[in-house]
């Protein structure tokens, strides 16, 4: 037996032994994933259980080094791990900004003393991260921000608004992109700090959202006192450490549409019916179809470029390509989901829709292509990056 | 599932990329095409590309092949694909040799498989009769004649009929038009009574024939594979001839796309290079996104095949679907970026986009696999 099937087996008898058999359940609302942070409250007792138990194993970030929290496998045995987990159905024990962001960008940017501090917190769970980029006024033009980071000896003091932060007024701690200088080019003068939400002077403010949903906040920060031991990588240089986790979340916002539960076509299938076994509406049916080839070809090429990647690494340029085409691609599939479930899909707050579950969900997609850089932002890098057009 | 290729197959494509770019570019086609090549194909290059071991790629090493598997294969086919490298590799080593291989007796393996390791034989089949692929369709009949069978009816786009040594033979054997049942494989000789071949040369410059049947006396023995279950043995060909075009359509629409970006990054109007204008950047850019997708497509067919995945046909199926819409989509962009020039015999692009038209015909278009797709998943 291969050393990879011997682990296949290992983690398989661990999680038949260990998985409550709620945490196997199909996820059914927004309180069945599991956050974590000082504020969390579980849903049960089982998801609590489920959370401890992965993190005391390391597998709620199985590539991290043990030191900080992980278990140090290899993107071979963190797949043959997935692989387990969606055998059984279990439930992704913790979700995380900390994990999927930060995460890579302190490994990479971090000292020895940051990783140690920051790192075994989001592993376990109990520290929840928010992401300070976005700005009123730099959104796709990202490097023109403005929230000002000043120098006051032996510490800085941060004034400025942040927008789109996700989950802020959930969020213990904040990775957050200051302008340290505004005398040169605009991607010189930026750095990357770390700064407690519960610092005087922090206040975030939930956004309403065309979903009805508010996700996002805008946070403001007035005289906002951060200690320099918490600036990652090189000061004025932070933009480098912004570009290395905008590909882990571009990524990461890229793969969110493998997660849909239901087949568009059983969707369709229910919704309208069959006729001679073939979807009662001939042109959606083929609409449906393209959309499913798409989808299986798209979730072959994550797993493609994964398999490329080294364990750990950023996927560079490519992860541009995937958010991309991600998104796009989750757009296209709510909105035949719409078409598909025709009236029912447009209920808004019955019970029977799960407060409009869906339709609040087509309006969400909407965003996908917008958040962690435009569709438009991802051709751009594309362009120039992998293309290497002139001016792009 | 296999999504990177191991140390043999990267030094397999490196071969297959020099080889095919030195021995059969472009230009070798223009030629052909010029001289009103008979063939419509370089033997000497056949005889090489048997020499380096491509012509026996998925036949065992007791029939004299070297037997690498399909992912090898597509790899040789993307190269070909890449250079619109004119020869008898799909009718040959992928189809025929499949068909063998899969429903062959011991002796007709031994009779055809190291012919075609050998690069000795070239065989054709004769699958489809109207307009679009349709297997089920066949109305050829063979009809039982004293020991053997009499075959009458006629066959299309028969892929370098016009030059096989033997021709495999669909025709039904019992029920209707229609029934995937019923259907019989047999191998033909060209020259037997009865056998008109008509050849057509088709607007890649490359050859298929039109074979009409009458009175076709074979024996007992052609029958390849068992009586009316020749499907099972189609099914298999059908796939491995499915992904190895969407292979050489991956390869045909790679070079389709890449020399476009080359040619907007040196072509100036407004006093710019174009490839600086946005609009055409972003397409630029979507064209290359679809392309990563589809190389995913294509390499997960190539390997269900290898690791006799239960669902191969269903990965054939989407393989052949995206790389059908994705290589013509790298085709029309890469005719309209060419501008005006894009529209002229002496650039390679509108090459291209012939070749790639009439792979998306063969074996099934993006809607016959999408239909087949979504009859399958039961929708």
């Amino acid at each position: 037996m291969s050393e990879l099937k011997a682990f296949a087996v290992e983690v398989r008898d661990w999680l038949e032994i260990n998985c409550p058999k709620e945490m196997r359940q199909p996820i059914t609302s927004d309180k069945d994933i599991c956050w974590g942070g000082r504020n969390w409250e579980f849903k049960s007792e089982a998801q609590k259980v489920w959370l401890d138990l992965m993190a005391s194993k390391g597998w709620t970030v199985p590539t991290w080094p043990k030191e900080y929290g992980g278990a140090g496998m290899t993107r071979a045995e963190e797949n043959v791990l997935n692989k387990e987990m969606k055998r059984i159905g279990a439930r992704s024990p913790l979700d995380s900004f900390g994990i999927w962001m930060l995460g890579p960008a302190l490994l990479k940017f971090g000292t020895e003393a940051q990783k140690l501090e920051h790192l075994p917190p989001v592993a376990r769970g109990e520290i929840r991260w928010c992401q300070g980029y976005s700005e009123p006024s730099a959104g796709s033009d990202l490097a023109s921000l403005a929230t000002k980071c000043e120098d006051k000896g032996d510490h800085f003091i941060v004034n400025g608004q942040k927008v789109w932060t996700s989950y802020a007024e959930q969020a213990d701690w904040i990775f957050c992109l200051v302008r340290t200088d505004s005398s040169g080019k605009k991607h010189h003068g930026i750095s990357f700090v770390l700064f407690d939400m519960e610092t005087p002077g922090v206040e975030a403010r939930p956004i309403k959202l065309i979903s009805g949903r508010s996700p996002f906040c805008e946070t403001f920060f007035e005289n906002v006192r951060v200690e320099k031991h918490n600036l990652v990588g090189t000061r004025e240089k932070g933009w480098d450490v912004a570009k290395y986790l905008l590909t882990h979340e571009r990524e990461m916002i890229g793969g969110q549409n493998q997660s849909v539960s239901r087949p568009l076509h059983e969707m369709a299938a229910t919704s309208l019916g069959l006729e001679d076994g073939k979807l009662s509406d001939p042109m959606l049916r083929a609409k449906i179809t393209e959309a499913e080839i798409d989808e299986w070809a798209f979730g072959l090429t994550m797993s493609r470029k994964l398999a490329e990647a080294k364990a750990g690494a950023s996927l560079g340029a490519d992860s541009s390509m995937l958010k991309y085409y991600g998104t796009e691609l989750n757009k296209r599939k709510y909105e035949l989901m719409m078409d598909a479930t025709g009236h029912d899909g447009l209920e808004w707050e019955s019970e029977r829709s799960d407060d409009g579950k869906q339709a609040r969900g087509w309006l969400r997609t909407k965003g996908n292509s917008i958040e962690g850089g435009t569709s438009e932002v991802m051709l751009n890098i594309i362009s120039k990056h992998i293309l290497q057009l002139p001016g792009a | 599932m296999g999504l990177i290729l191991n140390e043999d197959e990267v030094m397999l494509r490196d071969t297959a990329e020099g080889f095919f770019a030195d021995k059969a570019p472009v230009t070798a086609l223009r030629k052909l095409r010029d001289d009103r090549d008979e063939t419509g194909f370089d033997r000497s290059l056949w005889a090489d590309m048997a020499e380096m071991g491509f012509t026996g790629v998925v036949i065992d090493e007791d029939h004299g092949g070297v037997d690498m598997g399909f992912m090898a294969a597509g790899l040789i086919a993307e190269q070909m694909g890449r250079n619109l490298s004119a020869s008898p590799f799909l009718s040959t080593a992928i189809l025929a040799a499949t068909a063998i291989r899969e429903g062959g007796s011991a002796e007709q393996k031994s009779e055809w498989l190291p012919k075609i390791a050998g690069g000795e034989a070239i065989l054709a089949l004769a699958l489809d009769e109207g307009p679009k692929h349709n297997p089920a369709g066949t109305s050829t009949r063979a009809e039982k004649s004293g020991n053997g069978f009499k075959l009458n009816g006629a066959k299309a786009m028969v892929v370098d009929g016009h030059v096989a040594d033997a021709l495999i033979i669909a025709a039904r054997t019992s029920g209707d038009e229609g029934d995937a049942e019923g259907i019989s494989l047999f191998i033909v000789n060209p020259k037997a009574k009865g056998v008109s071949t008509e050849r057509t040369i088709m607007v890649d410059s490359r050859n298929a024939a039109r074979i009409d049947l009458d009175d076709v006396e074979v024996s007992g023995d052609a029958l390849l594979g068992s009586l009316d279950e020749g499907m099972a043995v189609l099914g298999k060909v059908l796939n491995a001839g499915r992904a190895a075009v969407a292979a050489e359509l991956l390869g045909a629409g790679g070079q389709a796309f890449e020399s476009t970006v080359a040619y907007i990054k040196e072509r100036k109007q407004f006093g710019t290079i174009i490839g600086e204008f946005q609009a055409l950047q972003h397409r630029a850019s979507h064209l290359y996104s679809e392309m990563e997708i589809a190389r995913s497509a294509v390499m997960a067919a190539l390997t269900a095949l290898d690791e006799n995945d239960p669902k191969a046909d269903l990965y054939c199926a989407m393989a052949k679907a995206k790389l059908g819409s994705v290589a013509k989509l790298a085709s029309q962009e890469g005719v309209q970026m060419h501008g005006g020039v894009g529209m002229t015999d002496e650039y390679d692009i509108g090459l291209f986009m012939k070749r790639i038209r009439v792979l998306q015909e063969l074996f099934g278009d993006a809607h016959y696999h999408m239909n087949q797709f979504a009859l399958a998943n039961k929708f």
